[in-house]
Order: structure tokens, then C-alpha cells, then sequence
């Protein structure tokens, strides 16, 4: 059993952050929103729709506005940045290339990547690639984008320009964002909320003063362990 | 018991993907740009290694029919021998252990990658269906391309079976051919070619079940290869003389 009570509500246009040690489940719990992993009991609801029990075919419509920048990006090997651009856009019914080309270009250009099109992923580092990621997941204009590590083993520039991003979604495209995170620096500079997943429960839910301000031992290890200080730091990220 | 119970699962997981993998395909659109690549990968491309296999079997058949026939005068219908057993046997399973081992393999390694880079999740997650995408294609790729080099390897079976008739036995090209063509009715070439195709069903939808269910990495992924190589293999041998059995009694 991952679970035993994890009751959290995500409200429109927020960034939340779910933070807790390894292997408590954070991204099984964003796979489970989006239905990668099936929960086996309990509820889950998607702009109010159960989705514990969707078929995958009833699933893809969920899906078409939830998007995911998983942690490796996943992008596919053997298509172009383009290619690998265009491939939701193809799923959601688009046809005319020069609309794409134009997307893609819109894109890139939103995570600081233009005149990237041809190169094959193998070309391009991980920072690169999670911006590609993200330029996938944000090509068909997703109401939610469930980040799962954005930052996980990135440079400081690109662990800055990544949170620029999550930050630019929400303020230019009013996305919601769930992001997953060992890095307390990115959870303190792009969250509204921080929930934190601690032994098998959804241990606290608050806003960055009341994370800080919590008494509570285990969110105070995971924040000390993650920054040294409980000392509010200067956030302020270069933004995309 | 356990093995047993796994080994149950696995059929009837493998099941239930082949059903999968049917409506998919012709669920709308049909794309059938990844089939032509898929054939041209996994059948055009394995033209050579079914071709350099197939003319020594048939050369080394017909070296051991003809020396074993020698002593009761009847080497000279070693081309008989040689062209009903590669067009019923051993073309279409030296072909599909060859293509097995070489597309199935790689099914499972390309597949498996893709499974432990988060790339199928990612299928899933930007609301495409992964079966559609990269099951169903290599699939109908291995239907097409089994029959088409097992036809090929019972011509070339059979003409390197003439080469080495002509050189030990002293027979004519033409008395050679006019005896493959009075042995060969319809009946053997449907037999191998049936075969065949079950064949290209069990290299593709093996390969790509077990890349699609590879976990643990890069070292998942050897294992992954590994495994759906020696699980074609079995499935090719055993399935064969099932099928072999069950054509004789029907066609004799």
C-alpha cells in the first residue's frame, strides 16, 4: 500500500507542490492523476470527473488537458525537437503543418529554445531537454501540467531558468501546475502550497509562511535537510 | 506452481494485447506509414540473412539425402526430398527463428528502452494509445514480411538444393526442377506459408510485449531481449510441430 490517507484538493490557476522523502510516492501520486497508475481504492477526481475507473480510451480526454513533464523528459528518441513538438498536436486533430510549424516555433521560443527544430534529442543536454519537455507538454495548451522533478539533476542556471518557467506558466498561460521536488529552493520559489507526503499520508498542507512556520518536526528536518537553514533565502528567479 | 501460474498469465496477457492490437489497428485514422517502415525494417531488411540460410540448408539437405539415398539407387530424387522439406518445414521456421532472433530481439530492446525512459508513459500521457502506435504496426509488418522470406527461402532453399544434386548426383537443372514441380502442389507451398504467418504473429506480438513490460533500466532491458528471444524460439519450435500436426491431418 503507497497510501493510507492522502485527501488533497488542487485549486485552478495555483502551483502546488508536493514534497516529501524518497520513494513516499510523490510521482506514483501524479501518475495516478493522470492515469498512468491505477489507484486500487479511494477516489480521485479530474475537473470532477472520477477517474479511478476510466478505460484508457475514456482517460484520453482527461488527458488532452492535463499534461506531464516527466522527470527524464521522455522525449522520443528517434523524432526531432519539431517532430517530438508536433506528435500531441497530431493527437488532438491538427493537420495543417504551417500551424504546427508555427506552435512549435511559439513554443520553443516560450522556453528560451528557438531555432532548436531539427536537432534529434540525443543533441541536446538534460537542461535542454526538460525545456523541450516542457514545450511538448505545453504545445496543446493544457489546463494543468503535472511537473514530476523539473530540476532533478540540473545545473544551478538551468535549475533557475526551469523555475522561471513554472512561474511564467502560471502568470502567462494560467496554468495550474503540481510539481514534485526534492529541491526546497524550487519549492519555496514557485509554490502558492506545499503539501508533504510523510509516512503513507498527506502529512501537511500549507502556504510557504505556514511550511516555515509549521512546529512540525518532520517538515522542519525536510527543509533544514534540503536548505540548512529555516531562514527565508532570496527567491527572486530570473523569469522566461 | 508459481512458474506455472506466471507462465499462464503471461499467455493470457499476451492475449489480450493481440486483441488490443486488432482494434487498434483499424481504429481510425489507420496509419500506414509505420507499417511500410516496419516492413521494410523488420522484412526487407532481413532479405540477406534469410537468403545466405536458406541456400546452405538446401545445399547440406540435399549432401545428406543424396549420400543416404546412394546405396538404394535413389539419389536421384533427392530434389523431391529437399523441396518438401524446405517448403513445408524448414523454410518457414529457419526463417522465423532467424527474423525472431533478429526483429524480435530488437522489438524488445527499442520497446524496452522506450518503457524505462518513460517514453510509453509519455504515449499515454499526450493522449495517444501506445498499443496503436508502436505494437500494432510491427505486428502487421511481421504478417506481411514472414510469408514474403519464406517464399523466398524455399526458392533459394531449393536451388541451392540444385547446386549440390547437380554436383553429386549427376542430374540435369531441368530434371531437377520438373521434379521439385511434380512433388510441390499447392497444399506444401499453404502449409508453409499458413505456418508463416502465425509465425510473423508470435515474432512480433512476443518482441513487443515483453519491451512494452520491461522495468529495472538498462540492465531490464538485456534481460528483456534475453528473454523475448528464448520466448520466440520456444513458441516457434513448439507452435510448429502443433501446426505441422494438425496440416497433415487435414491435407495429409
Amino acid at each position: 500500500m503507497v497510501y493510507e490517507d492522502a485527501t488533497l484538493d488542487i485549486y485552478p490557476g495555483e502551483t502546488l507542490t508536493i514534497i516529501g522523502g524518497s520513494g513516499t510516492g510523490k510521482s506514483v501520486m501524479l501518475k495516478m492523476l493522470i492515469g498512468l497508475l491505477r489507484a486500487d481504492a479511494g477516489s480521485i477526481q479530474a475537473f470532477g470527473t472520477e477517474v479511478t475507473k476510466l478505460t484508457e480510451t475514456q482517460f484520453i480526454p482527461i488527458r488532452r488537458r492535463i499534461a506531464m513533464l516527466f522527470q527524464g523528459a521522455a522525449l522520443f528518441d528517434s523524432l526531432t525537437v519539431a517532430q517530438n513538438i508536433k506528435y500531441p498536436l497530431r493527437e488532438h486533430g491538427w493537420k495543417d503543418e504551417k500551424e504546427m510549424d508555427a506552435r512549435v516555433h511559439e513554443v520553443l521560443e516560450l522556453v528560451g529554445m528557438p531555432n532548436t527544430e531539427k536537432l534529434k534529442p540525443a543533441a541536446l543536454s538534460g537542461g535542454m531537454r526538460k525545456r523541450v519537455g516542457l514545450a511538448r507538454a505545453i504545445a496543446v495548451r493544457p489546463e494543468v501540467i503535472l511537473w514530476d522533478e523539473p530540476t532533478t539533476g540540473l545545473d544551478p542556471i538551468n535549475i533557475r531558468r526551469i523555475n522561471g518557467l513554472i512561474l511564467s506558466m502560471q502568470e502567462k498561460l494560467g496554468v495550474t501546475s503540481v510539481v514534485v521536488t526534492h529541491d526546497m529552493d524550487t519549492c519555496f520559489t514557485v509554490s502558492n502550497r506545499i503539501a508533504m507526503l510523510y509516512e503513507r499520508r498527506i502529512a501537511f498542507v500549507g502556504d510557504i509562511e505556514e511550511t516555515r512556520n509549521s512546529g512540525l518536526k518532520y517538515v522542519e528536518e525536510f527543509i533544514v535537510g534540503g536548505r540548512g537553514t529555516l531562514d527565508p533565502a532570496d527567491d527572486e528567479v530570473t523569469k522566461v | 506452481m508459481r512458474q506455472v501460474a506466471d507462465l499462464l498469465a503471461a499467455i493470457g496477457a499476451v492475449f489480450s494485447l493481440s486483441i488490443q492490437c486488432f482494434f487498434a489497428f483499424f481504429r481510425a485514422p489507420m496509419e500506414l506509414r509505420p507499417v511500410f517502415y516496419q516492413v521494410d525494417h523488420a522484412g526487407i531488411q532481413s532479405w540477406s540473412i534469410t537468403v545466405l540460410t536458406a541456400v546452405f540448408t538446401g545445399m547440406v539437405m540435399a549432401l545428406q539425402f543424396s549420400t543416404g539415398l546412394e546405396p538404394y539407387g535413389a539419389s536421384m530424387y533427392t530434389g523431391k526430398l529437399v523441396a518438401l522439406g524446405i517448403v513445408r518445414e524448414l523454410g518457414p521456421v529457419l526463417t522465423a527463428l532467424l527474423v525472431g532472433g533478429r526483429v524480435g530481439s530488437g522489438f524488445a530492446a527499442e520497446l524496452g528502452s522506450m518503457a524505462v525512459t518513460e517514453q510509453i508513459d509519455a504515449i499515454r500521457a499526450l493522449g495517444a494509445d501506445p498499443v496503436k502506435k508502436l505494437v500494432a504496426p510491427r505486428v502487421l509488418a511481421c504478417l506481411i514480411a514472414l510469408p514474403l522470406l519464406t517464399m523466398l527461402a524455399d526458392v533459394v532453399g531449393c536451388f541451392g538444393g540444385m547446386l549440390i544434386t547437380m554436383d553429386e548426383v549427376g542430374i540435369t537443372s531441368r530434371f531437377y526442377v520438373q521434379q521439385v514441380l511434380d512433388t510441390l502442389w499447392v497444399v506444401d507451398l499453404m502449409h508453409g506459408l499458413m505456418k508463416s504467418v502465425f509465425f510473423g504473429y508470435a515474432i512480433g506480438i512476443i518482441g513487443c510485449f515483453v519491451g512494452m513490460h520491461t522495468t529495472g533500466g538498462t540492465e531490464g532491458v538485456g534481460h528483456a531481449t534475453t528473454r523475448s528471444v528464448v520466448a520466440t524460439a520456444i513458441t516457434l519450435l513448439v507452435s510448429n510441430f502443433l501446426l505441422s500436426k494438425l496440416f497433415v491431418s487435414i491435407y495429409g
